[in-house]
């Protein structure tokens, strides 16, 4: 074991001393051998990818022709379908029902009145648990018609309450497929791994190509995004429903259909819910993103007021985010943990009080709001406005702060930001694959180390190696530091119980927020660069750090803790001793998820301006050239199977060798 | 036994392991040796049994022993490896699906350890589901389930769903679900083992309470020799896959096979299986203290027996077959025989 273990350190400090000299010594090695290639992959030799990519989606859009439609007669039948649905919710939320067109148009019914929305949202809360989550999603829909958000949440919520019931009915078949026919879940696995890991913004431009710009391909995009957890639970969900059951349906004659649709999947329900949570949460955090391609609400607020630097427009939108974020997650959740429930007896009324109520409601406001429109609307004059409020907040820790702020990011900038910078942009890349193969090698296996190669090798003949090595090194620099903020948490939180609520309280909360929201404060105080987008990163890549230590550390068994006790460890030495070690699998696993979040919110700092593969995605979408914003999709999706698949390896490896595998 | 077999197994086997089907075509009765080597499982391992109408057939044996593997072969939940099983003289292996959905349907019921009851289903609805997938209506298949959940003392308690319930409780629907069709053939794979010791005999009791009306033929597994005891007409004990002896409770614990069942029977309370026929010596006399059953356990009448001078008559259809006296019951209670 101690001559393995010194191997391993000689290994591990002979690659790192190779790389490190390469690293510094590339550019003079270039010169002196007169050999560009060293430094960068030789240009004739670059695969023609994206091009061909480009030129097949032209190909579909253009000409694809399937005897009996086109590809375009698709889209458009897609489009429709979405369309359709989509406007009678607008309808009924925002534009209120019309006839005709135009100058002739007629309205024949107003919108659903603010005070209907928020009776409704509330009826829904009380159904799902109780009169406290009643007011809390109550509250929270009337700061969105206090705050003057009213308009713009309504579009975000209609575009959320279209995709979910296709996002979470698509990935429910997909799963059942998935569990009846293994050969469909082989093929699907991959595919699922990699939608999980493209940035949502490499997808986004071959969609904008096939559908255009607009509300539908953004939600076709939304509901691409947050399809795939919603197949990988109901796999697991059918997967957990205990044999005996299944076997009891057998014995009762159960058909397979009645199988799936009587046992199986009511069995199943409150995992599936999960799913469902899962999912809507994952859409409004696309909804949010794809207000860049035409959706319009909350998010495009954000968006517009960080391009015109309106800092106070810019926190309330995004407040009004958050607000809908936390409605939308504990009534979802309240869901899930609902279970079925004696349904009540009496009269209609009495039976679904809820229901009536909501009638009522929706009915009376309708009338009354031709008489008093500010039951139909919620008055102007009432709103309350806190963007001058937040610009001048910002303003004064602006003020006072400047030089605080801007210190503390030179030190981070000269001391960490740019030397890591720098080793990582010297790699040469016939090293870099050389390095990842080994690396992968050592921990997992050959297979494995070949699969690094060869990945790391197809972003080398991409062209994208100097990008690509942007990435890793602000992806690095990020979990390296939100792990050692999270790990200390998450011992906390085990340790002390107290504190554990309130920080993994906040850590939940934290997770609920689509990640775009984390730009904001950050641009302001910090302004855009290779900083902002760290900090950004390293608070959405905080979570599963801290969650990942809690747990590891809180599930070490009691009975080894009280052997640490008898045998008179200390406080600390039981922490060093018993429960670190033993938590290692757990801590590995976190940070691999923290791996993943941070590349994924990467992609989206593309906005405040890093040059890396994000950047390269980003530009592609404006430019709608779909190969390049693929192929650089796919290099952030290739350093992210890879790291995950290192980072298993060895928390697989850790997992052995303590016997818990 | 006269009555006729219901359910007739030959040579039942079931491996669980990589490529099983092809290694038992090549090597038709392996050795438990054969079999590690191969790196297979001898979940069942040439199973025969016969099991006649109306008869409590318990098969016995420690867990891992292929209880639940052998009988979901006679269910056909499980694919035997080879062997085969007749069902009221029908092949069921060659069953085709929805011939097998059939007989389920109709004749066969099975009661599960771990209950296995819908969670999302009220205890009427549990109780109907098997009429329900059969698509009965809703009327009548209520009507039928509120009969059988009476009749397994759960009137009253038709809207509770499973969480609301106690385990005995949620066993007793369980077996109410089982008993809704009106099966032929009722299964129960260790019903009452997940049950608290009080509770259990409650329901092995209750449990002979229902034969005693329904006249059911069960195949009853459990891994508690005394409730085999309690319950059996016949038992079967398993080992490794293996039937080591089919037997009456009483025949197992007088004339062992093998020294895997003798072991197991040494510890049992003889005087709750030895029957009044095997203790029945030859008349001597003919004046006697009174008359026992030939099938009653020497537990029923030992105090009877010991406190009276003269001796029992032994009664086999009005005839009788022999005499018990006092030192023969005492010979069973100390262990002398
Ligand atoms: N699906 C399966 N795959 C592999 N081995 C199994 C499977 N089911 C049961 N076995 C093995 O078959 C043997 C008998 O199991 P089982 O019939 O459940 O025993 P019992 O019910 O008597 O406890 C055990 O060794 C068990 O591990
Ligand atoms: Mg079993």
């Amino acid at each position: 074991m101690a001559r393995f273990g010194h191997r391993g350190m000689l290994f591990w400090t002979g690659l790192f001393a190779v790389t490190w000299a390469l690293s510094t010594w590339s550019f003079q090695l270039y010169k002196a051998l007169d050999a560009r290639w060293i430094i960068r992959f030789p240009a004739q030799y670059e695969l023609p990818l994206d091009d061909r990519i480009s030129d097949f989606l032209d190909w579909l859009v253009e000409s694809a022709n399937f005897y009996l439609f086109t590809f375009k007669d698709l889209t458009r039948a897609i489009a429709a379908t979405i369309e359709w649905p989509y406007q009678v919710l607008r309808d009924l939320l925002i534009e209120g029902f019309q006839r005709g067109l135009g100058d002739q148009a007629v309205q024949i019914a107003p919108p659903l009145s603010w005070i209907a929305v928020i009776v409704t949202a509330m009826a829904i809360g009380h159904y799902a648990r109780d009169w406290r989550l009643a007011a809390l999603v109550g509250a929270c829909f009337a700061y969105l018609a206090v705050f003057g958000q009213w308009q713009s949440a309504m579009i975000t919520l209609a575009s959320v309450l279209i995709a979910v019931p296709i996002g979470a009915a698509g990935g429910l078949a997909l799963g059942i497929a998935a569990y009846r026919a293994p050969w469909f879940e082989r093929l699907l696995r991959p595919v699922l791994d990699l939608m999980q890991t493209v940035p949502v913004f490499a997808y986004l431009v071959p969609i904008l190509i096939l559908f255009g710009f607009g509300p539908v391909a953004a939600l076709v995009a939304t509901v691409i995004y947050a399809m795939p957890p919603m197949v990988r639970v109901t796999t697991v969900a059918l997967r957990g429903v205990p044999p005996e059951v299944i076997e009891a349906g057998r014995m009762a004659g159960c058909t397979r259909s009645q199988m799936m649709w009587k046992v199986l999947v009511p069995s199943a329900v409150p995992t599936l819910m999960v799913g469902v949570n899962q999912v809507i949460m994952l859409t409004l955090n696309m909804v949010i993103i794809a207000s860049m391609i035409g959706a319009g609400g909350l998010g495009f607020d954000v968006l517009a007021s960080l391009r015109k630097l309106d800092i106070g427009g810019g926190i309330e939108a995004g407040l009004a985010i958050v607000v809908m974020a936390i409605a939308l997650d504990r009534a979802s959740q309240a869901f899930a943990r609902r279970g079925v429930r004696h349904p009540p007896t009496g009269n209609v009324l009495q039976r679904h009080p809820w229901a009536g109520t909501v009638v009522l409601v929706i009915g009376g406001t309708l009338i009354l709001g031709r008489i008093v429109p500010a039951v139909q609307t919620y008055p102007e004059a009432l709103t309350i406005t806190t963007g001058p409020f937040w610009s001048d907040a910002m303003e004064w820790i602006n003020v006072n702060f400047f030089d605080a702020f801007e210190a503390a990011k030179t030190v981070v900038l000269t001391w960490v930001l740019l030397p890591v910078k720098q080793f990582f942009g010297g790699i040469p890349w016939g090293w870099g694959i050389v390095a990842t193969g080994l690396m992968a090698w050592r921990v997992g296996g050959w297979r494995l180390g070949l699969l690094a190669a060869l990945l790391t090798a197809f972003i080398a003949a991409s062209g994208l190696w100097a990008k690509a090595m942007v990435t890793v090194y602000l992806c690095g620099v990020s979990v390296v530091i939100a792990t050692l903020v999270g790990i200390p948490l998450g011992i906390l939180a085990a340790e002390r119980p107290r504190a554990g609520r309130v920080i993994l309280g906040l850590m939940d909360t934290l997770q609920t927020l689509p990640s775009f929201v984390y730009l904001i404060p950050v641009v302001m105080l910090f302004r855009v660069g290779d900083f902002s987008a760290m900090i950004a990163v390293i608070l959405y890549a905080l979570a599963p750090a801290v969650r990942y230590a809690a747990h590891g550390i809180g599930d070490v068994p009691e009975p080894l803790l009280e052997a640490g006790r008898m045998a008179g460890c200390t406080r600390a030495q039981l922490l060093w001793r018993i429960k670190l070690p033993l938590a290692t699998p757990q801590l590995l696993l976190g940070l691999n998820q923290t791996i993943m979040l941070a590349l994924s919110m990467l992609v989206i700092t593309a906005l405040v301006g890093t040059r890396d593969l994000g950047q390269e995605v980003y530009i592609a979408l404006t430019k709608a050239n779909a190969g390049q914003g693929i192929v650089a999709g796919l290099g952030v999706a290739f350093i992210a199977i890879i790291a995950d698949r290192i980072v298993n390896a060895l928390a697989e490896g850790q997992r052995k060798r303590l016997g818990l595998a | 036994m006269t009555k006729p077999v219901i359910l007739d197994c030959r040579n039942v086997w079931k491996l669980y392991g990589p490529h099983a089907d092809g290694f038992l075509g090549a090597n038709p009765a392996p050795d438990p040796e054969a079999l590690r080597e191969a790196g297979l499982i001898g979940a069942v391992r040439d199973v025969s049994v016969q099991i006649h109408q109306g008869e409590i057939f318990v098969i016995m044996g420690l867990s891992g022993s292929g209880k639940s593997t052998l009988v979901r072969c006679l269910s056909r939940l499980v694919e035997p490896t080879a062997g085969q099983i007749r069902f009221e003289g029908k092949d069921l292996l060659a069953a085709s699906e929805s011939e097998l959905i059939e007989i389920r349907r109709k004749k066969m019921g099975m009661v599960f350890q771990q209950f296995a009851l819908l969670p999302h289903l009220t205890v009427l609805e549990n109780t109907a589901f098997p009429l329900e997938v059969q698509g009965v209506g809703r009327a009548a298949r209520e009507a039928r389930a509120r009969e059988v959940i009476e009749l397994v003392g759960l009137g009253g308690r038709e809207g509770y769903y499973p969480r609301e319930l106690s385990g005995g409780q949620q066993q007793r629907v369980g077996i109410a679900r089982s008993l809704a069709v009106e099966p032929e053939l009722w299964f129960l794979d260790e019903p009452f083992s997940a049950l608290d010791p009080l509770i259990r005999r409650e329901m092995q009791d209750e449990f002979l309470r229902l034969q005693n009306i329904l006249h059911k033929t069960i195949v009853f597994i459990t891994h508690d020799f005394d409730e085999a005891i309690r319950l059996a007409d016949r038992i079967a004990v398993m080992k490794d896959g293996a039937i080591e002896q089919v037997a009456t409770p009483e025949e197992l614990v007088l004339r062992p096979a093998t020294e895997y069942v003798a072991e197991f029977t040494r510890h049992v309370g003889r005087a709750k299986v030895i029957r009044a026929a095997s203790l029945a010596a030859p008349l001597t006399g003919d004046s006697f203290a009174g008359d026992l059953p030939h099938d009653a356990v020497v537990e029923s009448f030992a105090a009877q027996v010991e406190a009276a001078d003269l001796p029992h008559r032994v009664i086999r259809d009005g005839e009788a077959i022999g005499q018990v006296d006092r030192r023969a019951v005492i010979d069973v209670l100390v262990g002398r025989r």
